[in-house]
């Protein structure tokens, strides 16, 4: 036990890069629960604006999606990064890089929100009318309900690509889990080791994800078609 | 953008320098997606095998990779293989050996849905004509799955091109490297970056048009 | 002895889990006959016919093509499965046509006749592409060669399918209730070229609800009822003198047919 804790080997530097690691790894978590958050109240803002708004609402939309899923994340989270500056807004990376995700991510939801109110057969929409609910509530009791299923396994996905695409703040300077692994390495040269920790974290958080999202799913397969 | 002046001599002046960086760029794309299409219908086969040697790794290595950030795998095999004394491959290898085994594991479960969701009694038909085992997957399950696949293969050909701009990290001269280099010099920040972005938009949007042409051509699947 | 029979099966049983589906299916084809299955659905007509090409296998008696057992031969008195490579070969002198015609949808009405001449019976293109527009033009569909499975009516998808079959020039040729799934209107331009190919010559076994044609053409029929054979004989015997109250209950379902 001894000798497996001695300086210079893995577990020693692990251990000693314990605090460095868990708040690289907060930092993702933090920055990605923030991208999914906003993502999913715009996404699905913009789903209704998608699915049923004037004309002119769901070209917008529509032409906003379409530019996310053409435009690298990469791209999206530098052009923040240096372009809010500019503005004379002067954000920490951390914040860039969460509106970037989450501005991407937003587009995802949108998407999905839409598909699955598409899956919803038409006629359950005329019933709904028929009975006379208001818009809002025709949404909310019946249709969000039936789609809510639907959605489920695209938004634990765009969760996960999420998460992963925390990785890119690295690259302005975010010291979230895959750059903090990398100082690590900087000062102990054990690159391998620590590539294999922080893959075996986000293994972790990302399998945690996607549990969760069948565990819902489980939850909800009242809903079948 | 008070007092922001446009200047797009900038972007005149390093054109070719871009599209050359985007040329690049869809190379590294077109290569990967080549590679994770061979690896996805290798590993689509072993994941619907009833050999368990066989579909455990399959589903492990498409379950590892789609919780693997892209970036980490980049980072991970151009830093860290040469650390096991393999340091044969440039970066434009080490990136590409990367997004084809990203490539590969999308592609892997396109493939077996496809793969499953052929009408057996196209595979019976192919039977009854006395087609062997492997004549059946060449002549008839193969055309007929990438077909029907064919959206869902575009769709990650455009993903794997937006992907290239993570070469960027290992400074592979694509794109996103080179746009970042001309901010880095001039700091005309709008220009370079709406001009990155319309060009990834712009690429995309043909390659999209291009593989509908292609979609509509096998159209005959209905 | 009479000429060995084309076809010879003796006491077929099959199993689906604990359900057995056919107790015991006695039958014979001689060269040059039409036989018929009739029998309500689910009395293992289809089964049988899946048995005899080898899509589903057999797990008692043995059924004989020219004398060869069919998915297996007997080594040292045990029976034993064939290879793949060899089940293909055995099915290639056996030609089918399905319900759902199953034509390949990547492929034209020549390409799916074409198929199975070059890659099985390994004709060059050029001579698989005579054949194949020999036999289009016998079912009625020469200028439709080109055409896409999904360009083509159903009817029409059928007889290319009885091409494709056809072309390979098996000993026998099974009828999988191919008229199911028909139109009514659609019907009669598949039957004509069935009774085309029955007045050529061709050995034919085949499942069928319709029973105007069934009589008209068959030499044999046999009415399957839960797996047995319940009566077989001349089309006229088995139509006019139905032995069993079931025969005849399954017959009075197609009265309206035979008292038009």
């Amino acid at each position: 036990m001894d000798s497996l804790m001695a300086p210079g080997t893995f577990l020693f530097e692990a251990w000693q890069a314990r605090a460095s690691l868990a708040s690289g790894l907060g930092v993702t978590l933090l920055s990605s629960a923030f991208s999914i958050v906003i993502a999913t109240v715009c996404g699905i803002a913009m789903g209704v604006a998608l699915s049923y708004g004037w004309w002119w609402l769901r070209l917008l939309s529509r032409l906003y999606v379409d530019l996310m899923r053409g435009i690298p994340v990469l791209v999206l989270i530098l052009f923040t990064y240096y372009g809010l500056a500019l503005f004379g807004v002067n954000v920490a990376a951390f914040w860039a890089g969460v509106i970037a995700l989450g501005a991407f991510a937003t587009a995802h939801v949108a998407e999905n929100f839409r598909g699955a109110v598409e899956s919803v057969p038409a006629g359950q929409m005329e019933a709904a009318k028929a009975i006379g609910l208001t818009f809002g509530k025709r949404l909310r009791y019946v249709i969000l309900p039936q789609a809510f299923r639907r959605m489920l396994p695209p938004w634990v996905n765009t969760g996960l690509e999420v998460v992963k695409g925390t990785t890119l703040l690295s690259i302005i300077g975010v010291v979230e889990l895959l750059l903090s692994a990398q100082q690590q390495m900087a000062r102990n040269y054990m690159i391998v080791e620590f590539y294999l920790l922080a893959t075996v974290l986000y293994l972790i958080v990302n399998f945690t994800l996607a549990q969760l999202g069948a565990l819902l799913e489980r939850k909800t397969s009242y809903l079948r078609y | 953008m008070i007092d922001y002046h446009f200047d797009w001599s900038v972007i005149t002046r390093n054109w070719d320098k871009l599209t050359d960086a985007l040329l690049l760029g869809l190379l590294l794309a077109v290569i990967s997606l080549a590679i994770g299409c061979i690896i996805g219908l290798l590993s689509a086969y072993a994941r619907l095998s009833t050999k368990k040697w066989l579909s455990l790794p399959a589903w492990a290595y498409v379950e590892f990779i789609r919780c693997t950030p892209l970036l980490l795998l980049i980072f991970f095999l151009y830093f860290g293989l040469p650390e096991f004394n393999i340091t044969f491959l440039n970066k434009f290898e080490s990136f590409v050996l990367s997004l084809s085994l990203y490539a590969g594991a999308y592609m892997s479960e396109v493939f077996r849905s496809g793969l499953s969701s052929i009408p057996k009694q196209y595979v019976e038909a192919a039977k009854a004509i006395g087609l062997r085992p492997w004549q059946r997957q060449v002549y008839v399950v193969l055309p007929v799955m990438f077909r029907i696949t064919l959206p869902a293969v575009s769709n990650n050909l455009i993903s794997l091109f937006k992907d290239t701009s993570l070469a960027a990290a290992i400074a592979v001269p694509e794109l996103t490297f080179v746009a970042r280099q001309i901010n880095a010099n001039t700091f005309r920040v709008m220009e370079v970056w709406l001009t990155a972005s319309a060009l990834y938009l712009a690429t995309a949007y043909i390659i999209a048009l291009l593989l509908r042409q292609v979609e509509r051509r096998y159209a005959s699947i209905r | 002895m009479t000429e060995q029979p084309l076809l010879q099966a003796t006491n077929v049983r099959k199993h689906f889990g604990a359900i057995e589906v056919l107790k015991g299916i006695d039958l014979t084809v001689q060269q040059g006959q039409v036989v018929s299955l009739i029998g309500a659905s689910g009395s293992g007509k289809t089964t049988f016919l899946r048995c005899v090409n080898l899509l589903e296998e057999h797990d008692g008696g043995e059924i004989l093509l020219d004398g060869d057992p069919i998915g297996y031969r007997m080594i040292g008195g045990k029976r034993k499965r064939l290879n793949e490579t060899m089940v293909s070969a055995q099915r290639a002198r056996i030609g089918m046509v399905f319900q759902q015609f199953n034509l390949f949808p990547h492929l034209t009405a020549a390409e799916n006749v074409m198929l199975g001449l070059t890659k099985v019976l390994g004709k060059n293109h050029a001579e698989a592409k005579d054949i194949a527009g020999h036999w289009l033009a016998r079912v009625g569909l020469g200028e439709r060669r080109d055409h896409y499975p999904y360009q083509l009516s159903g009817g029409q998808q059928q007889r290319v399918a009885i091409a494709r079959a056809v072309a390979m020039q098996p000993r026998l040729l099974l009828f999988d209730e191919v008229t199911s799934a028909l139109d009514p209107e659609l019907v009669a331009e598949v039957l004509s070229v069935m009774q085309a190919l029955a007045e050529s010559g061709m050995t034919m076994l085949l499942v069928s609800h319709e029973m105007l044609f069934v009589r008209d053409v068959s030499h044999h029929v046999l009415f399957l009822d839960q797996g047995r054979v319940a009566q077989a004989g001349p089309p006229t015997e088995v139509f006019d003198n139905p032995q069993s109250e079931r025969l005849r209950s399954f017959l009075g379902r197609f009265h309206g047919i035979f008292g038009r």
